[in-house]
């Protein structure tokens, strides 16, 4: 019964070590996944795929579903689902253009406006869900035809637009150069006098020092990190292993701004949606808040035993949900320049499928904000990979389902195998 | 057609034989031996009966003779009728006749009772279910059994009485040659219980054998033909109907010779710290029903007192009514805690108040089996390692390993996924849970079950430590000597209601037990 102290700590800590191993490797297993998936279509489309243009793309393409992937991983880790969020999408864009274009609001007090009526949306459902206690399959079900059906009304068949061009920079708009353009080789000139596209190289060089700052901030962090456990006598990684770690992340990074810097910048919406995902992953891994999502999501009755509220809990993971489909709904409407009755039509898919590509549990409890950020990119780059390829909506369909079924059929049989 | 019907020649024949011979069973789980070299021997045409305490094992063997424990799962030999059987499932052990009636019930609510007693024995002809004859066939056996109700009543919409006589008939629609009743009267009113009983001696004049497993001594003096005593897993005796006397079943129920088992501490007791008044506690389903019936209790700083009783006798249902009211409806009385009246109405402002409840099932109501250690030590208290709702990353691994060493939980680290530890370790965090929101008082809810020897050990050595400390402690255990050698007190509760209350070293578990058998005879009167 009497340990070796000495021996006790030593061995916490190398295991320690390991365990924090463990439990990146699947996250790493998602990136190393996302990796190759680009390498494939990068190969595949000669290089399409990697072209400035095309990336800025690929994340224009994707920032809405990913903007909801962070409010249902939260929905998804509390044991619940929201059938909703494209519906609610769709119609918040709606009540948007009807106040911008109709009633001539300004955007930002529209957009305010908008994600009001996307809490209390969310609000409403999280009620019946949280107090009622009915299925949250139920009531976002209901949600769904609901809020598709106030999508026509609203909008009584036609499509509404354009947005006055504030709005529009959400979602079209580029991060001002403020240091200016930085020209490496001038683009090749045609026989009027005019650049010939795709030649010559200039660098947007704000979106350069950004790229710089965040590497650097994120290495400054971690260093932090690490000192302050090395500190309080707890062992952390091994050395090599942070440093190949950071060296790859600060690659990574570099590379993609690198190549948005040879386009036109970060957009502006890629500066939103990088805000958020570093407020939920603050959120999930350091707030109580995001801690007892977690704790009920792995066992309800047990958090309830622990003092927690889970009703309130519940409740305001679906208003956060209801406000990030309004968000959602802005940037999507934004980047069509107008709100179309069909605006948000099966976007809920895509973004369960993202939240689960990306490792989390349908069971609750467990699950990543960087993951389900992956998880949309996955399925981003594969839907504008095969797009560029040419193969038809009904074999991309086909292949996305597979690999969602894949994804999570190899998540399990590892987790069973240790 | 009917099971049960044997012809008057055959009665003959088979009484008096062995039906049944279990010869040195023997089951373990991880880490805890449940049944050592059982013998268990039944006639044919007999009522026996099984006694024991709670966790002696009586469910344990019953399982292993209906297969729920497979063969290949245990050591020793089943012999039926004359041979060696090896059930591998449930399916098994019916098909030749033997049938178990679990205490729960295992009936489908929102199904009719001839759906009930078809359920997995479906009347069918070329492979479509007859409803006519599952009707008629459901109708002769509810009669069988002195049930009358349509067979079409949804299982829901009558009382539990007549659900265990629906039980009955499904059992019988089987063609059962022994039947087996766990603790049949357990939820049953005395009326109840007496038909049941009357229902099976009938059976028993048809020549049918059963096995029923009661700790209601008058029950087993009522109808048993044999008595069988099992004790930690062991075989104590088998005696005869004019051999049986109360007093003879409950030496050897309880007969065990306490070894050094229980760290000693010597009991420092103060003024009183919590105080629970006139509590009274109805059943979240059946409102009319009163689960607890005006108790009082009380606890002094760094007394261990104990609540001891009968499964059913509504233990966990108190402790959960007052933590929160977590447990029932119509929740009456007053808390007290430090001489002031105090607010439990919620798990929070129980907390804050200085109140923790460590759960029966720490499985389904304690721990967050798929996080780890370090997690699931602080949900109950996050605000105390965080700022402004920021948990600090480092002040909360040091809590949890400061008390990964006190409770000495065995693990590779406090990054171990608590579903992986053993029940005692998992028991240790359970523990730590509570500790770290620094409670004066702790209610700990079957605290050692399921646990082996040693773990129990560090466990009492804990709950020691806690009340030097002037903590108050309210355990709560099935187990009768793990009371005796731990408490300063102990409250007897039985059917809702205070049966008894006596000093720890004036206890003893014929005192107990004599006290619930009154309460019950008071009851019954």
């Amino acid at each position: 019964m009497s340990t070796d102290t000495a021996g006790t700590t030593t061995n916490a800590a190398k295991a320690t070590a390991r365990d924090a191993m463990k439990e990146n490797l699947r996250q790493y297993g998602l990136v190393l996944a996302l990796m190759a998936i680009m390498g494939f279509f990068g190969v595949m489309t000669n290089g399409i795929l990697f072209l400035p243009v095309n990336l800025t793309n690929v994340v224009l393409q994707n920032s809405y579903i990913v903007v909801m992937a962070l409010g249902m991983l939260l929905v998804i880790v509390a044991g619940h689902i929201d059938l909703s969020v494209g519906s609610v999408a769709g119609f918040v864009g709606a009540v948007a253009a009807v106040l911008m274009v109709d009633y001539g609001f300004h955007p930002l007090l529209a957009a305010i406006c908008c994600i009001a009526v996307g809490g209390v949306i969310g609000g409403a459902q999280g009620y019946f869900i949280a107090y009622m206690k009915i299925p949250s399959f139920i009531v976002t079900l209901a949600g769904m035809l609901v809020f598709k059906g106030l999508l026509l009304w609203l909008l009584g068949g036609r499509s509404v637009g354009p947005f006055p061009t504030g709005f529009q920079m959400l979602s079209a708009g580029f991060i001002p150069d403020v240091i200016g353009r930085w020209t490496i080789i001038e683009p090749q000139l045609n026989a009027s006098g005019a650049a010939i596209p795709n030649t010559g190289l200039s660098l947007h060089t704000t979106t350069l020092l950004i790229g710089v700052l965040i590497v650097a901030a994120m290495l400054y962090f971690a260093l932090q990190s690490r000192r302050s456990r090395e500190s309080h006598g707890y062992e952390a990684e091994p050395f090599a292993l942070f440093v190949a770690k950071n060296l790859v992340i600060a690659g990574i990074i570099m590379f993609l701004m690198y190549k948005f810097a040879s386009y036109r910048g970060l957009p502006n919406v890629l500066i939103v949606m990088g805000i958020l995902i570093a407020l939920f992953v603050f959120i999930t891994k350091r707030m109580t808040f995001g801690r007892r999502i977690f704790a009920m999501g792995g066992n309800e009755k047990a958090a309830k035993l622990s003092g927690i509220h889970t009703e309130r809990l519940t409740f305001l993971v679906f208003v956060n949900m209801g406000m990030l489909a309004a968000l959602a709904g802005l940037i999507y409407a934004a980047r069509l320049n107008q709100a179309t009755p069909k605006a948000g039509a099966g976007m809920e898919l895509d973004v369960i499928a993202a939240v689960f590509v990306g490792g989390a549990s349908a069971m609750g409890g467990v699950g990543e904000v960087a993951g389900a950020v992956i998880g949309a990119f996955i399925m981003g780059v594969m839907n504008n990979g095969m797009g560029i390829m040419g193969i038809n909506i009904d074999w991309q369909q086909v292949i996305k389902g597979l690999v969602l079924l894949g994804a999570v059929a190899f998540d399990l049989y590892n987790k069973k195998k240790t | 057609m009917s099971g049960i019907r044997l012809s008057l020649s055959e009665r003959e024949r088979t009484m008096g034989q062995t039906i049944l011979e279990m010869r040195d069973i023997t089951k373990t789980f991880p880490g805890v031996k449940a049944l050592s070299n059982v013998n268990l021997s039944v006639e044919a045409g007999e009522i026996h009966a099984i006694v024991g305490e709670n966790g002696a094992g009586k469910s344990t063997l019953m399982k292993v003779l209906s297969g729920v424990y497979p063969h290949g799962t245990y050591e020793g030999a089943i012999h039926y009728e004359g041979r060696e059987c090896r059930f591998h499932g449930i399916h098994d052990s019916e098909r030749v006749g033997i049938v178990i009636i679990h205490q729960e019930l295992a009936l489908v609510p929102l199904l009719s009772i001839a759906e009930n007693i078809f359920l997995g024995n479906e009347q069918t002809r070329f492979g479509i279910i007859d409803w006519n004859m599952a009707r008629r066939r459901a109708a002769e056996l509810l009669r069988k059994v002195g049930l009358r109700e349509n067979p079409d009543t949804l299982i829901t919409n009558i009382g539990t009485g007549k659900q265990q006589l629906v039980e009955i008939a499904k059992a019988l629609a089987k063609e059962v040659k022994l039947l087996i009743l766990d603790e049949p009267t357990a939820s049953l009113s005395e009326k109840d219980s007496a038909a049941l009983l009357d229902l099976l001696l009938e059976f028993k004049r048809q020549g049918m054998t059963s096995i029923l497993i009661s700790h209601k001594l008058n029950e087993v003096k009522k109808v048993a033909d044999r008595v069988t005593v099992i004790r930690d897993g062991q075989t104590i005796e088998t005696m005869g109907r004019d051999e049986v006397t109360e007093d003879r079943i409950i030496t050897s129920m309880v007969g065990r010779t306490m070894e050094d088992r229980y760290p000693t501490r010597t009991p420092n007791i103060g003024e009183t710290i919590f105080e629970v008044k006139n509590w009274t506690v109805h059943h979240p389903l059946h409102p009319e029903r009163q689960v607890i019936k005006g108790i009082d209790v009380k606890v002094g700083k760094g007394e261990v007192v104990g609540i001891a009783g009968l499964m059913g006798a509504g233990r966990t249902e108190f402790a959960m009514s007052v933590f929160g009211r977590t447990y029932g409806t119509n929740i009456s009385g007053e808390v007290w805690l430090h001489g002031k009246k105090a607010d439990t109405s919620t798990v929070g402002k129980a907390v804050a108040n200085g109140l923790a409840y460590a759960t029966e099932d720490r499985k389904v109501y304690g721990l967050n089996l798929i996080d780890h250690i370090k997690h699931n030590v602080t949900i109950a208290n996050l605000p105390s390692v965080s700022r402004t709702g920021v948990i600090d990353d480092m002040a909360e691994l040091k809590v949890a390993n400061e008390y990964r060493r006190k409770t000495n939980i065995r693990s590779s680290s406090v990054y171990q996924i608590t579903g992986n530890l053993s029940g005692g370790n998992q028991q240790k965090v359970v523990l730590s849970k509570w500790l770290f929101a620094n409670p004066d008082v702790l209610i700990l809810d079957e605290p050692t079950r399921g646990i082996d020897v040693g773990a129990k050990y560090e466990i009492y050595t804990i709950i020691n430590k806690l009340a030097e400390e002037g903590k108050g402690i309210l355990v709560i255990s099935s187990e009768m000597p793990e009371l005796l050698g731990i408490c300063d007190r102990i409250y007897v509760l039985n059917e809702g209601r205070i049966v008894g209350e006596m000093a720890g070293h004036e206890a003893s578990q014929e005192k107990i037990m004599r006290a619930i058998v009154r309460g019950e005879e008071r009851a019954a009167s």
